[in-house]
């Protein structure tokens, strides 16, 4: 077994080939063998660069530009692939191989382990990561914590002295958030070494760093605080939270309760079976009323069906069994069934903000993003150029206009895609998982707008797992039952 | 299709090392696709349906995955009937079509020419899993591994793409484009799709280094990838078919190789 590796940070920063800022400079720090660091900082300050620069993964110099040097037991971390291992956020995009057994030993076989270790290494890391599934189970069938706790298993079979997590729960629910966390720390008691870990969520972690360091972006450049998680917490916990680190006992602003009582109903449904692929419904037996000036809330565990009932609402797939019908009041002579409906009727009525903002963008800029929706409608230029340019001002985007929707930061990809559909101002708005992996700041800033929503007599739908979006919207909760 | 799946698969056939069913499919098509005979196709397609039952497939899974062959091979045949270099009697003459006693021998050559190529490929292919595929490609054909492991990884995310299609389809519904345009649509989700490829992909490549894939050094495979009795004995089947089904076109005197005179 390796020993936990020393980490020295001189002077570093990375600046990437198509940029002409520095995405992190100036960086100075030492990270002792088996010290567990938490890193901080505001979006954009460069964390994950730093931590793929620890892990020797940046590139050459056709990638970008480096100055500086990292150092893992003296010598240059580019040069030690293996040395230090790397769990990434996204649980689909690092999955390697079809099956579990042969993913865990992809990297002890590109480190050159002989045959006869690599297996037991591969059961000596599910072990350590509580990943009790057989070897030949296909890693497609893992949920997202198991497929996360799969990439940790990787990286500990290779015996890395380094472990580096960036975000590893940020597109988790909760229980897939406990479990990651309680893997990484049964990991650690199985294989003791030097741990650095990105996250938002601070508390998820709290117990068990014993160092926090907050970078400080694009204004001051390298390390700004450094000590304790108390030390840091307390004198630095303000401002922090105003950039968006979700830091404990500093919660984000929440809007105010309802004004009104909720109005009429919208959609309705009774005994509605939902389904993406026909022939296989994922939930049946649903009775809804989706009403104005109300936020409905979808809950329940991963598979339960949530987002192929959000669509199925949104009248984007058609219903397994029965129908979602829309009162008379939304569907202005468009027919009872929102499935029936054309692609324009849908504008007006029913808006739909999908989890993966990518999959929505349509425009080269952020301003043509914003007008598709008038000009499908066949509104006049000018009233376009007067809902777009108020929009833009309410979601913060202005300066953003000419910029490539693909360009934007996660919270402004989601303010993009939210405001998209409110250019044409539908009746009911329907948002899976609006508040995913977002920094304190931007969630905020969404549950505020989706408040002034529901008080302005709009029918907000949200399919999500985040439990204090609930509360703070004081939102009617749907909690759908369903077996993993 | 069965490179998608990758189930577990158990029996003789399955667990033949993939390379060797490569060998052996490409063995029985190439001289078949090099003769434009009935004979030799015809050789050829008895052998191999004499061996299919000992393939290890029920009946039902066969039917099941060869009937894109029973589909697409009549049709060969009948195009060919009819628009094929005529020869001999013409029965049936209209516009470009002429049905004449060359064309229909022609075309029956060509049905059988079609299922004798393809149902062993697509018998032998049901089992093979890619994991086992990639391995032997790289210990025994010794293709290099950066390829092959690549390859494998970026097949995993072909069931990712067509996740991204559906959605990328629904959500144009929701931007109020869906209802004309049809063709324009098409293409910007195809651009669209592209862009997610692109960034699933170097997201992917950069999960594959964290793990140390590129580093110097010899690798090393955790799965052993062995070639032998079992393996030679599929390809001799083969080679045996292959070489039983050009002597029997040659002594019967239809033997007619596409490269040589005519």
């Amino acid at each position: 077994m390796t020993h936990p590796a020393r980490v020295e940070v001189r002077g570093w920063g990375w600046r990437h080939a198509s940029r002409n800022a520095w995405a992190v400079r100036g960086v100075d720090l030492t990270i002792a063998p088996g010290e567990r660091v938490l890193l901080l900082g505001a979006s954009g300050a460069g964390k994950s660069t730093l931590l793929h620069g620890l892990a020797g993964v940046l590139g050459g110099a056709d990638e970008g530009e480096v100055e500086g040097e990292i150092l893992l037991d003296g010598a240059r971390a580019a040069d030690q692939r293996g040395r230090a291992g790397l769990v990434l956020q996204d649980p689909d995009s690092q999955v390697i191989l079809a099956r579990v057994g042969d993913d865990v030993a992809f990297g002890c076989e590109n480190l050159g382990v002989p045959r006869d270790q690599i297996w037991p290494r591969v059961e000596m890391a599910l072990g350590a990561v509580g990943l009790d599934v057989p070897r030949d189970r296909p890693t497609k069938a893992l949920s997202g914590g198991q497929k996360q706790r799969l990439a940790l298993a990787g990286v500990v079979a290779m015996q890395p002295g380094l472990v580096l997590l960036d975000e590893p729960t940020a597109n988790l629910d909760p229980g897939g958030v406990e479990e990651v966390r309680d893997a990484v720390a049964a990991m650690l008691q199985a294989h003791p070494a030097t741990l650095v870990v990105i996250e938002h969520r601070v508390d998820v972690w709290l117990p068990l760093v014993d160092r926090v360091i907050v970078l400080g972006g694009h204004d001051a450049a390298g390390v700004v605080a450094d000590g304790t998680p108390a030390e840091v917490l307390g004198s630095l916990g303000d401002s922090l939270a105003q950039a968006g680190v979700w830091v404990p006992g500093h919660p984000p602003v929440e809007p105010a309760p309802p004004v009104a009582e909720s109005g009429q109903t919208l959609l309705t449904t009774r005994g509605l079976a939902v389904q993406r692929v026909a022939g296989h419904p994922v939930a049946t037996g649903l009775d809804l009323d989706v009403r104005a000036g109300e936020v409905l809330a979808v809950t329940g565990p991963n598979g339960a069906g949530k987002s192929t009932l959000g669509l199925t609402l949104a009248g984007l797939l058609p219903p397994a069994a029965e129908e979602v019908v829309a009162e008379e009041v939304l569907a202005d002579g468009a027919g009872p069934h929102p499935i029936r409906w054309s692609s324009r009727d849908l504008l007006t009525r029913i808006g739909t903000v999908f989890q993966d903002p990518e999959h929505q963008f349509l425009a080269r800029t952020v301003r043509d993003e914003l007008e598709i929706g008038p000009k499908a409608l066949g509104l006049a230029e000018e009233e376009t150029r007067s809902i777009v340019d108020d929009l833009l001002e309410r979601m913060r985007l202005t300066r953003l206009a000419a910029a490539n929707p693909y360009t934007l930061s996660g919270g402004e990809k989601r303010r993009l895609t939210v405001a998209s559909m409110l250019a044409t101002a539908p009746r009911v708005l329907i948002l899976d998982e609006p508040t995913f992996g977002q920094d304190a700041v931007t969630w905020s800033r969404l549950i505020g707008l989706l408040a002034d929503l529901r008080d302005a007599g709009s029918a907000v739908v949200i399919v999500t797992h985040d439990l204090d979006a609930v509360r703070a919207l004081h939102a009617r909760e749907v909690r759908l039952g369903g077996d993993r | 299709m069965t490179l998608l799946d990758g189930q577990a698969r158990t029996g003789t056939v399955a667990r033949i090392n993939p390379v060797a069913k490569l060998a052996a499919s490409g063995l029985v098509a190439i001289p078949l696709v090099f003769t434009l005979d009935w004979v030799s196709a015809a050789v050829a397609l008895v052998l191999e349906c004499l061996l299919i039952p000992f393939a290890g497939l029920r009946w039902g899974e066969f039917w099941r995955r060869t009937w894109p062959v029973w589909l697409a091979a009549p049709l060969t045949a009948v195009t060919i009937a009819l628009y094929g270099e005529a020869g001999g009697r013409v029965y049936v003459e209209w516009l470009l079509i002429r049905v004449s006693d060359g064309s229909l021998e022609l075309a029956a050559a060509t049905l059988l020419r079609v299922l004798a190529v393809a149902l062993p490929s697509v018998v032998l292919f049901i089992t093979v899993d890619p994991t086992d595929l990639a391995d032997g490609l790289a210990q025994i054909v010794r293709l290099p591994a950066r390829f092959v492991l690549g390859a494998l990884a970026g097949l995993r995310m072909i069931g990712l793409f067509v996740d991204d299609w559906r959605s990328l389809e629904l959500a144009r519904r929701a931007r109020g484009v869906a209802d004309r345009g049809r063709l324009r649509r098409f293409a910007g989700m195809a651009f669209a799709l592209l862009v997610l490829s692109i960034r699933r992909g170097s997201k992917l490549a950069t999960a594959m280094e964290a793990r140390g894939f590129g580093a110097p050094g010899r690798r090393t495979w955790a799965r052993a990838s062995t070639f032998g009795a079992r393996e030679w004995v599929l390809v001799g089947i083969g080679a045996g078919i292959a070489g039983v089904a050009i002597v029997a076109a040659v002594l019967a005197g239809t033997w007619n190789f596409i490269l040589g005179p005519s």
